[in-house]
């Protein structure tokens, strides 16, 4: 059956359920006789088996299906949680996510079979149980009747295999109702066919004359594409007898034989589906006459797929009322073309012009209304991102030897969702840094005369058109003193410098490439690719990261990143009659300078405001811009701020505050840095965005 | 876009003019051939980009084909389209030429293959050379036009 199609979904749910049985194992480690918990991850666990039998993905299948036997067995109070068994859980759930990943980007779960821990698990279950660790997949078939045949064996019973979804044994079971029959059958198609899609066809043809077929395998499209070797299986809903359907196949030219059986009832399929141990052969079979001499044409394992590119798009889960919102709108906006429509076929002239304001006022707060609602569609709460970091959390703990504990809040602040993509790396790593050398070891920890356990939290909240997410902790914050011995040492600054920086400078020095504070480079940090990469990706996504630290009391990094980046809110200018957009968060004022307040430092100009000396940036010279005939007296300064450099922006005029739509200039044009985008104007002229990070 | 309406054997080539001479775009890759309008200037790109025009809400890079062959610019006149070309999807860009003319069907025998000749500066951008009603059409390389990328 084909199922790429679900693997979007698949992957999706997937997701969620590991997820969510990561999230229960920890409250289960905590308090292990928690029943609703271990029914919960059961449920869990079960979904995920089933999902994984459906799509085929047999390893994995097999794990969660081990996996699920340990839960069972604690749900019905066989066994107690111990933190070994918390252990191993955690160890197949990441070989689970690992399979995930693999499915992701090749739509095969890989070929790792996680031995170990599947081994693990049944010998947990074996000494909780004292019974035998139970492999399904190794069982041997019930073999109720031992009247098959050689042949039979070759010709597999395909059907049997085949994994039949929730729908179609529902249909089976109203097909009793109605008093029909079910026949599951594979039929072989001769080798030496050369039309076998064209034959496959007539069977089809053929069958669907006497009776409806539920599911095939492979799927008819597969089938029609010739996507299949010399067998195919399907299950068949009919009035007919055994004999007839078989006849009826049979009168297809070049059918090597067919192997079939009366299904009785559900029960037996949906168990197939679920453990795949019992199998009641029913059937009645004659030798066919061709058979044995023809090669075993069975034993041909699926057809060797080249490995699929990474099937899955980027998508994101939208809440239906969202989804209605946005719906509401979009009628009203009907609406509103149709008054305008009318209006202008109104006679009156005066009558119209009225309208027509009205009507455009109304547009004005639909399509105002309608912005905010697509943006909202692209807003994802950061719980995706973070929730996983409570397992991680814990592992590091375990691993560190230290204890510790992770309180977030704010998780359902949202992000636009490609920021959400990239910001969680940033976080765990800065997680991790608080884990690893922020919180002191528990002895020492207790002799300052802190809490033993260390709390490690993570904030977040919305400020205005920015997102802020606070990580800290309450451990030793960072020792100026220290860190300023380390860059000398390092010569990233010379002593005399160390002198004249302030704290906050010498903070700013742990975000250089290659500084890296840990005395001893430890798993989880110290080889200095770590803040200095937190700032970049955080810059990168238009954020910025700040550290607040208090010697003795914690430490904790302060990151603010803007709400979306498809729309931003900037300033207007205009540049010899150019129009250029400079983002308003870069901004920081607006000075009227005359021209005799210009000096020269180096040769270069500069302007003296409040006691800052800042660079003057002809952007005329810059953007090749004619430059204006006549100088005039006084000068528009856009003076703009990275970090704590500051740079001011000489224009021509400014037009306004505007709220813009970046949009990207396309990969023909070899991009000047400068220039970071495009966006539409209200006229439908173009403007450029300046990026004015790279002017500083 | 109009439906292809492309025949067993031939390629469909719109045929542009640029000065005197004639020049055939294969027709699958021609997204739309639009008016000149106003070309916002970007600077500091490649000598031979205009700029971007706003086509129906995307941002469209556009080219000059003068420029791309190292003739030089004149007044567009009326008749100059910019053909917004798309060799692969989300991609598009726009390519200015001084007149549109015609559609064409060229067989395979009307169309004659060039030798590359490495002294000839715009040779690599043609890929042969239609014959078509006693005319000659040069037949662009499109992805040799567009693809390279100059530094300027």
């Amino acid at each position: 059956m084909d199922t790429s199609q679900y693997l979007e979904i698949f992957i999706d749910e997937t997701k969620e359920h590991l997820q969510n049985l990561n999230e229960q194992l920890l409250v289960l480690e905590k308090e292990p006789d928690n029943a609703d918990t271990i029914n919960e991850i059961f449920r869990a666990a079960h979904s995920l088996k089933g999902m994984a039998g459906t799509m085929g993905y047999k390893r994995m299948q097999r794990l969660t299906h081990d996996t699920e036997n340990v839960f069972s067995e604690i749900r019905n109070g066989k066994m107690k949680v111990s933190a070994g068994l918390i252990d191993t859980l955690f160890q197949s759930l990441d070989a689970l996510e690992g399979y995930l990943e693999n499915i992701q980007q090749t739509a095969d779960e890989g070929t790792d079979d996680h031995e170990p821990i599947i081994k693990q698990l049944n010998e947990i279950l074996a000494s909780a149980t004292g019974a035998a660790p139970v492999t399904p997949t190794t069982a041997p078939v019930a073999e109720e009747k031992k009247q098959e045949t050689e042949a039979d064996e070759k010709l597999a019973r395909k059907y049997k295999k085949m994994k039949l979804e929730e729908h179609e044994l529902t249909a089976m079971s109203e097909a009793y109702k109605k008093n029909m029959s079910v026949y599951g059958m594979t039929v072989h198609i001769q080798e030496s066919c050369i039309l076998k899609a064209a034959r496959a066809f007539l069977v089809f043809k053929a069958l669907e004359e006497i009776g409806e077929i539920i599911v095939s395998e492979p799927s008819v499209q597969d089938i029609e594409d010739e996507k299949f070797d010399f067998d195919f299986s399907l299950y068949l809903i009919t009035q007919a007898e055994q004999e007839k359907v078989k006849t009826v196949v049979k009168s297809v030219s070049e059918i090597e034989d067919v192997v079939m059986e009366k299904i009785e009832n559900t029960e037996s399929l949906s168990d197939s589906v679920e453990t795949k141990t019992e199998e009641k052969p029913e059937i009645k079979e004659e030798k066919p006459a061709q058979a044995a001499a023809q090669a075993a044409p069975t034993k041909q394992a699926a057809p060797a797929k080249q490995p699929a590119k990474p099937v899955v798009n980027r998508t994101v889960r939208v809440d239906i009322e969202k989804l209605d919102a946005l719906m509401n709108q979009v009628s009203e906006l009907i609406i509103a073309k149709n008054s305008l429509v009318s209006i202008s076929s109104t006679e009156s002239a005066e009558a119209t012009l009225q309208g027509l304001h009205e009507q455009i006022e109304y547009l004005e707060r639909i399509t105002t209304n309608l912005h905010e609602s697509v943006m909202k569609v692209r807003m994802v709460p950061i719980e995706s991102v973070v929730s996983r970091f409570p397992r991680m959390i814990r592992d590091i703990s375990k691993k560190l030897n230290k204890k510790m504990e992770l309180y977030m809040t704010g998780e359902d602040t949202e992000l636009d969702r490609t920021v959400i993509d990239e910001i969680g790396d940033p976080l765990m790593h800065l997680l991790r840094n608080s884990a690893d050398h922020g919180l002191e070891a528990n002895d020492v920890r207790v002799q300052r005369g802190k809490e033993e356990v260390g709390s490690i939290f993570l904030n977040a909240y919305q400020e205005g058109n920015n997102v802020i997410i606070e990580v800290g902790d309450d451990g030793n914050g960072i020792d100026v003193e220290s860190v300023k011995a380390k860059g000398i040492e390092r010569g990233i600054i010379t002593p005399e410098q160390a002198e004249t920086m302030t704290d906050k400078d010498i903070i700013g020095l742990l975000f250089m490439p290659s500084f890296s504070m840990a005395k001893k480079v430890s798993d989880l940090s110290g080889r200095g690719v770590g803040l200095d990469v937190v700032k970049s990706k955080i810059e990168s996504l238009g954020g910025d990261v700040e550290v607040k630290t208090k010697l003795g009391e914690g430490t904790t990094f302060v990151i603010r990143l803007p709400l979306t980046l498809a729309i931003i809110q900037a300033l207007m200018v205009e540049l010899g009659g150019e129009k250029y957009a400079i983002s308003l968060s870069t901004i920081q004022t607006i000075e009227d300078i005359s021209v005799s307040d210009i000096k020269y430092v180096q040769s270069k100009e500069v302007i003296h405001i409040r006691g800052a000396v800042i660079p003057i940036i002809r952007l005329d010279k810059i953007l090749d811009i004619e430059p204006r005939e006549e100088e005039p007296e006084n000068l528009t300064v856009v003076i703009i701020k990275k970090g704590d450099k500051q740079a001011g922006l000489v224009v021509d005029n400014l037009i306004g505050q505007q709220e813009i739509v970046i949009k990207s200039l396309g990969k023909y044009i070899d991009n000047t840095k400068i220039i970071s985008g495009a966006t539409i104007l209200g006229d439908g002229e173009v403007a450029l965005i300046l990026d004015t990070n790279v002017l500083i | 876009m109009e439906e292809n309406k492309v025949g067993l054997e031939g390629i469909q080539y719109i045929v542009v003019k640029i000065g005197s001479e004639q020049y055939g775009i294969d027709i699958k890759y021609v997204d739309n051939i639009v008016r000149l309008q106003k070309i916002t200037r970007v600077p500091k790109i490649q000598n031979y980009f205009k700029g971007v025009i706003n086509l129906r809400g995307e941002i469209v890079p556009v080219m000059s084909l003068r420029l791309k062959m190292n003739q030089a610019e004149n007044e567009y006149t009326n008749a100059a389209r910019i053909i917004i070309l798309k060799l692969e999807p989300q991609a598009a860009i726009g390519m200015i030429v001084d007149e549109v003319k015609e559609v064409v069907t060229l067989d395979e025998d009307e169309i004659e293959k060039v030798v590359y000749n490495a002294k000839e500066e715009n040779a690599g951008y043609i890929i042969g050379i239609g014959k078509h009603e006693g005319e000659l059409i040069s037949l662009l390389d499109l992805n040799a036009v567009i693809g390279e990328k100059e530094n300027v």
